[in-house]
């Protein structure tokens, strides 16, 4: 670990650190515009100029020089002074002054630098570069004049997301950034690119001119898109969420997120559920909710015990524990969260989790992915799987083809193949040392559990390394944000969904429940909880409008059993409450007692019954289940259930942004211009 | 400068050029280039191959070559590499043409060496020809690029004619190569002043005098 002096400080850093590394653990702020943690050094923008000794007699890009042993590095000098302010007047000459009408202004990394380490004037006359607009699809907004090619974008996409489509074309000045022939951007995480962007030559397109960063409020969060369980800050104004930014969390989304997440916030002021609506005579109609209530109440008046309780995708472990309380309170134990009708064993949850972590899984060095398109399932995942396939992981996939973004092995769609492993696969997995297997919606709708649980022992997927950390390859990923905490709740039956059904109940809660089935309820009284008028609004006979995420507290678990906590950052609109208080209300008009009042006791109430949810951070479900050694996985992987990215839940298929992507990027429409 | 943009992304372009393929020559010469590579870095290749590609529009057309969109396509899918990376290739050095020139490139030189030895000249012989920066003469046989220096300052001014240098031009030196080109002959490349064989000192050397004649030792009068 070689020693050096910062500005007189001496320090030690890691082996293999750069000189800008060794500045920042010594405390001094290094100005950079083209490195970026996640990405390859490229030591272009020249703004992390530094003087060091040893060597040559002028300033020294920082970022790309290592630091070693007894180096005497200065950031202070008049030498790094200068140095920074002719950087500056460079980047600057071609720069245009458009600050007041730039959308990055108040957060652009060029503003800010420049005025603590610019010169305060130009010296330049003459005409400034102009460059033409690029089209980058509907997500991305381009002023290619401001660019000052620091080239993170295309770092981004060829190194992160794997899919090369934004280069630097031509050279010296006429450098322009453009994808090919102007493509739009067309994957999952093309605007990271926008954060990526330090200046505002790439911005965000739907958030044009909306607001400045210093009148938002800002909110911690969790996205619900999918079961990564992202970190996201939720910006709003007001009444609204104007954008969703990822935190840098680096064991779920280092500091990503994936378009949906980022985009489908507009979806929550589009076709929400404002107030009570009750069906007659065939339509919804308006109504109160004592009347909502009392409809209700009528309909149990035979027995309360005839009530049972359906969750959504998107809904939070507190309103999932309110509505179990309030169904076991009457007398049922009808709660189940799996609505597209999984019948998957969930008395012990460690076959059900994804062991490995997302952090974890970046080490593997085998893996095999059984019926998951991760690329749509869980974006983000995907970005680890590749950087371990770049760390010298194989990839197998079983399941119809994708295109994955690093190279993988398809073994064709047969789930019997995990009956019968090919000699090849068996003895790649078992020869590895962090083998890791990955089981998908798809595999888990087919009943692939218990086939896929023998491969633990098989290829030896749980065991102890050398330095003694203990390695657990068996992963399940789950695509829908409530799951892992639905089944910590326990809200879910032995027989799934065909239990709810079977026994007929009177009243139906469905807690946002859209992708369900409903036509087995024809004689049941169809109450829908949610907050958009979806697919489960439209075939509820009662409608009571609850919030969204981001207009309630609750907690989440993602696809690795990471408990994490989302705060309220907007109110719901109209007469919408937080589902809880919907819930306790019905428990007074049905008359029983679920034993809180207040959100606090709720909360409280549920950790009692599930301590690890009351923890951030990963559960301990213990160790895996022993297999059984009879289970046969059968059936051809048909298809993945998510069939259009963009529009997975209720909030994406209301958001006008997210329909455009679907639209644009994977049905090929037209372009629609801003005229039309 | 000349105008970098690759031709416009039009049907008739892709009619034209999108059925492009190596002849079987070509295929070999591509592949020859790329096994210099070692395994996995076969993407090295995609300098050669995209001036062999030129090579062949150029031969199919009788023009030096230039890079059709569906030519640069067909390189990437060759070398199993994504578009946009080829194009930064394309588009970044001077020798791929992403327009369609005439029979006989013409480069002149106009940075400050050659200026100051009458590049100015030179230019205005070319445009007295019927020449104009870039595009293509009228008779499909020239297209006229100003370009920056290209290392021949001892021998200036120069043109690049295709693959040749022609240097110590004067507006009649020059005209003698391009009536001989377009009447079909090959000039003699580089210098064309009489007496000089390629870019020794007018007039004899002035400097290692005692190495005209045999490979001489200094060492000993340091």
């Amino acid at each position: 670990m070689p020693k050096v002096t910062v500005d007189g400080q001496e320090i030690e850093v890691p082996a293999g650190a750069t000189v800008l590394q060794a500045c920042e653990m010594a405390g001094k702020e290094i100005p950079r515009f083209c490195y970026h943690e996640r990405l390859s050094i490229a030591g272009n923008c020249r703004m992390c100029l530094v003087e060091v000794k040893p060597g040559p007699p002028k300033p020294q890009a920082s970022c790309a020089l290592p630091a070693a042993e007894g180096q005497e590095i200065r950031t202070d000098s008049p030498m790094v002074k200068k140095a920074r302010e002719g950087v500056m007047e460079f980047l600057l000459i071609n720069h245009p002054l458009d600050c007041p009408i730039c959308d990055q202004g108040g957060e652009c990394d060029l503003q800010d630098q420049a005025v603590a380490y610019g010169r305060g004037g130009s010296r330049y006359h003459e005409n400034k570069r102009a460059v033409t607009e690029k089209y980058m699809g509907p997500l991305i907004k381009t002023i290619m004049t401001r660019c000052i090619h620091c080239t993170r974008c295309v770092r981004f996409s060829e190194e992160i997301a794997g899919v090369d489509e934004i280069g630097a074309l031509y050279r010296g000045e006429d450098m322009q950034i453009t994808t090919y022939l102007e493509q739009a951007a067309a994957h999952e995480l093309s605007a990271n690119v926008i954060d990526l962007c330090p200046v505002g030559a790439l911005t965000s397109r739907p958030y044009a001119f909306e607001a400045r960063p210093w009148e938002l409020k800002k909110t911690l969060s969790i996205d619900v898109s999918d079961a990564v369980g992202a970190n996201i800050m939720l910006h709003s104004k007001g009444r609204e969420v104007m954008r969703a930014l990822p935190r840098v969390n680096d064991d779920v989304n280092e500091e990503w997120l994936s378009d949906k997440g980022r985009y489908q916030v507009d979806g929550l002021t589009k076709r929400r559920l404002d107030r009570v609506w009750i069906r007659r005579e065939g339509t919804l109609q308006p109504a109160e909710w004592t009347e909502a209530f009392g409809m209700i109440s009528g309909a149990l008046k035979r027995g309360k015990a005839s009530i049972a309780a359906v969750a959504g995708d998107l809904v939070d472990a507190e309103t999932m524990f309110a509505a179990k309380a309030l169904v076991n309170a009457c007398g049922s134990q009808l709660t189940e969260a799996r609505q597209t009708g999984m019948t998957y064993d969930v008395s012990n949850l460690a076959a059900v989790n994804f062991n490995s972590t997302f952090a974890g899984i970046e080490t593997a060095d085998a893996i095999l992915i059984v019926g998951s398109n991760v690329r749509w399932e869980a974006a983000l995942l995907n970005v680890r799987l590749r950087k371990a396939v770049k760390a010298g992981a194989k990839v197998y996939i079983i399941g119809p083809e994708w295109d994955p973004t690093y190279p993988a092995t398809f073994l064709g769609s047969d789930l019997k193949i995990l009956n019968r492993v090919p000699k090849e696969l068996g003895d790649f997995m078992k020869s590895a040392k962090r083998p890791a297997v990955i089981l998908g919606a798809a595999a888990l709708a087919k009943g692939a559990l218990p086939a896929a649980l023998k491969l633990v022992d098989k290829f030896n997927l749980v065991r102890t390394s050398e330095d003694g950390s203990v390695w657990n390859g068996f992963n399940v990923l789950h695509i829908s944000a409530a799951r892992m905490a639905s089944l910590m709740l326990g809200f879910a039956l032995p027989g799934g969904m065909a239990d709810v059904a079977a026994a007929k109940p009177k009243v139906l809660l469905s807690l946002g429940a859209d992708e369900m089935d409903y036509a087995p309820y024809a004689k049941s009284l169809k109450v829908y909880i949610g907050h958009h008028g979806d697919k489960g609004a439209h075939h509820a006979d009662i409608i009571l409008p609850g919030a969204s995420y981001a207009e309630k507290d609750g907690t989440y678990v993602n696809t690795e059993g990471r408990v994490q906590f989302a705060e309220k950052a907007v109110f719901a609109p109209g007469d919408a409450r937080e589902d809880w208080t919907i819930l306790r209300a019905l428990a007074d008009a049905l008359r029983v007692n679920v034993g809180f009042d207040s959100f606090a006791e709720l909360q409280a109430k549920m950790i009692a019954a599930v301590p690890a949810l009351g923890e951030e951070g990963l559960a301990d479900y213990g160790a895996l289940p022993k297999a059984d050694s009879s289970a046969k996985a059968e059936g051809e992987i048909a298809g993945y259930p998510i069939k259009d990215f963009y529009l997975t839940n209720p909030i994406a298929r209301a958001s006008a942004v997210m329909q455009q992507c679907s639209d644009e990027l994977l049905h090929g429409a037209d372009v629609k211009e801003a005229a039309e | 400068m000349a105008d970098r943009t690759p031709a416009p992304d039009t049907p008739e372009l892709r009619a034209r050029w999108g059925a492009f393929e190596w002849t079987p020559e070509n295929r070999k010469t591509a592949d020859w280039h790329i096994a210099k590579y070692p395994e996995g870095r076969q993407r090295s290749a995609v300098m050669p191959l995209l001036d062999l590609a030129q090579r062949q529009v150029g031969a199919e057309t009788d023009t030096q070559g230039w890079l059709p969109l569906p030519v640069i396509e067909y390189v990437a899918k060759y070398l199993d590499m994504p578009v946009i990376r080829v194009l930064e290739v394309a588009s970044f050095y001077f020798m791929y043409n992403l327009k369609p020139v005439g029979k006989f490139h013409v480069q002149v030189c106009g940075t400050t060496p050659c200026m100051l030895r009458g590049s100015d000249d030179i230019m205005t012989a070319c445009k007295k020809r019927g020449m104009k920066k870039g595009e293509v003469s009228e008779d499909g046989l020239w297209t006229l690029t100003e370009v920056e220096c290209m290392g021949n300052c001892a021998t200036a001014p120069m043109v690049q004619i295709n693959d040749d240098n022609f240097e110590d031009l004067t507006p009649e030196r020059l005209h003698a190569v391009l009536d001989a080109l377009a009447a079909g002959e090959q000039p003699k490349a580089g210098t064309q002043e009489p007496g000089r064989h390629t870019s020794e000192p007018a007039g004899g050397p002035t400097t290692l005098k005692d190495m005209v004649t045999e490979n001489h030792d200094y060492r000993g009068e340091w």
